[in-house]
C-alpha cells in the first residue's frame, strides 16, 4: 500500500481535499486546482507489494481509453501522469447518483426501469460508436445525471485503436461475475455485444432484484452461463411485463449473434414498449430444457473465439433506419420509390432496424365525435397505413416498428425522433421537382390548419419543405427519394 | 524527435516518394530505412539514390535479405520471381550502389531503440517475426524497450501488457498509439514498396519518442505506374500483379 495522500498535499498543481473512495485497485480523491470549470476527482492506482499486479495495467487502460473518448456519457479527462510518483488521473467528478441506488430498491416497476435502461443503452451505444467497449458494466459503474447515464471505471475497457493491455495468450475471464458475458468468460474482449449482455443483466436485476446467474466465485461456475439460461424474470416477479422480459432475455442470449445487434436498438425498444415484438422469449415461463442445454454445452466445449473486428464494425450492420411516410397524403409512386430505397438500405445492413414514422397534426386539432375521428382512432388508422406500406418488405417483427408522431411541425418531429433514438439514416421523399429549392429553407410552413384541407400545391410545398429542413438539420445521413418519372 | 520508419521499399519509387512526402507533411525530422531497399520493383537505382541521400544526412539504414542477395552474401533460398528480380537488379546497379549496400549494418542501436530488418535475435538468419514467441525473442536479444523492423510485409505492433509475452495488435492507420518505454514493444512497420495485407497503399510509421507515440500510416500511391514499370522491365508478371492486389 502506498503512502496515502493526505488532504492539503499538492500533486502537479492539484490539491488533495479528501479521500472519497477506496477500491480494490485504486483510491479516489476529491481535488481542486487547474482551470477546468467542473469539480475534479483524482484516481491513484494501488501499487507496491501486496497490491494486485493488474492495478497499474487497469490504470493505464483507463487513462488511455478515457483520454480517447468524448461526449456526455464519459467523465472528461483533465490530466494524466502514468509515470508520476504517484501515477494519477485527474478527471471530471460526475455529479450523479449511481444506478446501484436503484438496484438496491429492486424489483422496480417497468415504467421506472425503461428510462434507466434506455439511458444506459444510449450511453453504451455512444461508447461503441467510438470503437470502445466498457466490459465492466454494472450498476455501481453507471451514474445518472439529469436523466442521462455516465459510464465510469474504464479499467477493464477495450479500445479498438489501441493494443489491449489485458489481452492474454491464455484466455481467462476478466470482469464482474454477475454481469460478465459468456464470451468474456472465455477471454474474448472485443465484442460490443458483451456490453449488451451486461445491460441485460442489469435490467434483469432491476426487474427482479436478483442476478440472472447469481454471483459465481469459481471459473467453473462462471462457465455455466455458456449453456444455462437464467430463470425468466416473470417467473420470479410476475409483475414484469412480457415486453420487458423479451428485451431482457434477448440481451442475455448466450450467442452474441442472437442478442440485440446494438445497444441503440435496445434503447429504441425500451422507449417504445408497445412496439416490442413479443415472441417466445417474452412468454417463456421456465428455463430452456435439457436438450437445449446439452446442445449449448457441446458447443461451449469446442468454442474457438473468432478474431476481433473493430467494435464499431458491428454497428455498421446494425443501423437504425428511419423512413418518413406521409400517410396523410396518397402518392403510390412515391410510396413505392421509398419502399425500394428502404429495401436496398436495409438489405445492406444484415441487422438494420427500420422505424416507419409518420407525422399527423396534434390531436386537439382533430375534431369530430365519431369513432374514427378520436385521437386514438386517428393514430390507429395511420399505424395501419404504415404497416400496409411496410408489408412488402417482409421484415420480421424484431426489425421493424411503427410510430405515429403528433406534431404541427413535421420536420421538427422527425428530427427530434432521430436524435432521441440514435437514428443512423433517414429516408424521406425528395421535394417535388417543380419546387424552386432556393430560399425554401427557413420558410417552413406551419401544420395543416384545422378544418381546412390544403390545396394540392400547398401540400406539395409543405412536404418538400419538410424534407429540405430534415436534410439540412439531421444528425445523420439523409436519403432523399424521388419516384422516377417516365415522361 | 519525430522519426519516420520505412521498411521493405523494394525498388518501388512511386511508393517511397509518396511515403517520404507524407512523412514531411507529418513533420518527420529524421528517417530510418529498415532494409530490403531493392528487389521485386523496377526502380532500384532511383530508390537507392534516394535512401543514400538520406543516409548522407544522418538517416538510419539497415541491410535486408534482398539487399544481401544482390551482393551475393549468404545463400538464402528465394522463390523464383524474387530470384529473377535479384538477378535483374544486380545487372543494373553501379559500383556506388553496391558500395552503399555493402556499407550497411544488419542492426543499429540508437538510444532506447533497435533497428533491424528481420529479428534482432541473429539478424543474419532473416527470421520472420510472425508470432509472440519470435517477437519476444527479438525483444530479448535487442535488450531494448523498442524494436523497429520489417521483413514481414504487414504492419503489426507487438505490445507487452499483462500477458507473459507481447501480444499482436493490428494498428488503425493514422491513430497515435501510446508507447511508453516501460511497456516493451516491437513494431513491424509494414512494407512501403510491396504491401501484402490486401491493401495497396504503402506503409510507413512515425515514432515520436518525446511524446511516446507511434503512428502507423497508409499512403495511396500510383500503383498503376509502379506495376507498369515492373512489366516494362520484363520482371515476372506476378510482381506487378502483387502491387495491384496488395497481396
Amino acid at each position: 500500500m502506498p503512502a496515502r495522500l493526505e488532504p492539503g498535499v499538492v500533486v502537479d498543481g492539484f490539491r488533495i481535499e479528501e479521500r472519497v473512495h477506496e477500491g480494490g485497485m485504486s483510491v479516489l480523491y476529491r481535488v481542486t486546482g487547474g482551470d477546468a470549470p467542473f469539480p475534479l476527482l483524482m484516481k491513484v492506482p494501488r501499487l507496491g507489494p501486496g497490491e494486485p499486479a493488474t492495478s497499474l495495467i487497469s490504470f493505464e487502460i483507463e487513462a488511455m481509453v478515457l483520454g480517447a473518448l468524448q461526449g456526455p456519457h464519459v467523465p472528461r479527462v483533465v490530466a494524466a501522469r502514468e509515470d508520476g510518483d504517484p501515477p494519477y488521473l485527474v478527471m471530471e467528478r460526475v455529479e450523479g447518483r449511481p444506478l446501484s441506488e436503484w438496484a438496491e430498491r429492486a424489483p422496480l416497476p417497468s415504467d421506472e426501469i425503461a428510462p434507466l435502461g434506455g439511458a444506459l443503452a444510449t450511453a453504451l451505444h455512444a461508447l461503441h460508436a467510438q470503437d470502445a467497449i466498457h466490459l465492466d458494466v454494472k450498476p455501481s459503474n453507471v451514474l445518472l445525471r439529469e436523466g442521462e447515464a455516465v459510464l465510469v471505471d474504464f479499467g477493464l475497457a477495450h479500445h479498438g485503436h489501441f493494443p489491449d493491455l489485458l489481452a492474454e495468450e491464455y484466455r481467462r475471464p476478466i470482469g464482474s461475475a454477475p454481469y460478465i458475458a459468456p464470451e468474456q468468460v472465455v477471454g474474448v474482449r472485443c465484442d460490443p455485444r458483451s456490453d449488451v449482455f451486461a445491460l441485460g443483466a442489469v435490467l434483469y436485476q432491476l426487474a427482479t432484484g436478483r442476478y440472472p446467474f447469481g454471483a459465481p466465485e469459481t471459473q467453473g461456475a462462471l462457465r455455466r452461463r455458456l449453456w444455462r439460461d437464467p430463470a425468466p424474470p416473470r417467473a420470479l416477479t410476475p409483475g414484469v411485463p412480457e415486453w420487458l422480459q423479451e428485451v431482457i432475455l434477448r440481451c442475455l442470449e448466450v450467442d452474441a449473434e442472437a442478442r440485440y445487434p446494438s445497444a441503440a436498438q435496445v434503447a429504441l425498444d425500451l422507449a417504445h414498449p408497445d412496439q416490442v415484438s413479443v415472441g417466445e422469449r417474452g412468454r417463456r415461463t421456465r428455463r430452456a430444457g435439457l436438450a437445449t442445454v446439452a446442445r449449448r454445452w457441446v458447443r461451449a466445449v469446442g468454442w474457438e473465439p473468432a478474431p476481433c473486428p473493430p467494435p464499431s464494425a458491428y454497428l455498421e450492420r446494425a443501423s437504425i433506419v428511419l423512413v418518413a411516410i406521409a400517410t396523410t397524403h396518397h402518392d403510390d409512386a412515391q410510396a413505392q420509390a421509398l419502399r425500394e430505397a428502404v429495401a436496398r438500405i436495409v438489405a445492406a445492413g444484415g441487422h438494420a432496424r427500420l422505424a416507419c414514422v409518420t407525422v399527423v397534426p396534434p390531436s386537439p386539432e382533430l375534431g369530430g365525435s365519431g369513432e374514427d375521428d378520436t385521437a386514438t382512432g386517428q393514430r390507429l388508422k395511420h399505424r395501419v397505413l404504415l404497416r400496409h406500406w411496410a408489408e412488402p418488405l417482409r421484415l420480421p417483427g424484431t426489425r421493424v416498428s411503427f410510430h405515429v408522431l403528433e406534431a404541427s411541425d413535421p420536420a421538427r418531429a422527425i428530427l427530434d425522433y432521430a436524435r432521441a433514438n440514435a437514428v443512423d439514416h433517414i429516408v424521406i421523399g425528395a421535394p417535388p421537382r417543380e419546387l424552386p429549392l432556393r430560399g425554401m429553407l427557413g420558410a417552413v410552413a406551419p401544420g395543416v390548419a384545422p378544418g381546412a384541407a390544403p390545396e394540392p400545391l400547398q401540400l406539395l410545398r409543405r412536404l418538400g419543405t419538410v424534407s429540405m429542413q430534415v436534410a439540412a438539420e439531421a444528425p445523420c445521413t439523409v436519403t432523399l427519394v424521388r419516384a422516377r418519372r417516365t415522361s | 524527435m519525430k522519426l519516420a520508419l520505412l521498411a521493405d521499399l523494394h525498388a518501388n519509387l512511386e511508393a517511397v516518394e509518396a511515403c517520404l512526402e507524407h512523412a514531411r507533411r507529418e513533420a518527420a525530422e529524421a528517417f530510418a530505412f529498415l532494409g530490403d531497399l531493392v528487389g521485386y520493383g523496377a526502380d532500384p537505382v532511383a530508390v537507392l539514390d534516394v535512401v543514400a541521400a538520406h543516409a548522407a544526412q544522418g538517416a538510419i539504414v539497415v541491410r535486408g535479405n534482398h539487399d544481401a542477395a544482390v551482393l551475393e552474401l549468404g545463400a538464402e533460398t528465394m522463390h523464383r520471381s524474387a530470384e529473377a528480380a535479384i538477378a535483374w537488379t544486380r545487372a543494373r546497379l553501379e559500383d556506388r550502389h553496391r558500395a552503399f549496400l555493402a556499407s550497411l549494418p544488419l542492426l543499429v542501436r540508437r538510444g532506447a531503440a533497435v533497428f533491424v530488418h528481420a529479428s534482432a535475435d541473429r539478424p543474419e538468419d532473416w527470421t520472420y517475426v510472425t508470432d509472440p514467441l519470435r517477437a519476444e525473442q527479438s525483444l530479448d536479444a535487442a535488450a531494448a524497450p523498442f524494436v523497429f523492423c520489417g521483413h514481414v510485409h504487414e504492419p503489426v505492433l507487438y505490445f507487452t501488457g499483462a500477458a507473459s509475452r507481447p501480444v499482436p495488435f493490428h494498428p488503425v492507420p493514422g491513430v497515435p498509439i501510446p508507447v511508453p518505454a516501460r511497456r516493451r514493444c516491437l513494431a513491424v512497420v509494414g512494407s512501403a514498396g510491396q504491401p501484402r495485407d490486401g491493401k495497396t497503399a504503402a506503409c510507413w510509421a512515425l515514432w515520436d519518442d518525446a511524446r511516446e507515440r507511434l503512428t502507423f500510416h497508409r499512403v495511396p500511391y500510383d500503383v498503376a505506374a509502379a506495376a507498369a514499370k515492373v512489366r516494362a522491365a520484363g520482371l515476372p508478371e506476378r510482381l506487378a500483379h502483387r502491387l495491384e492486389r496488395g497481396e
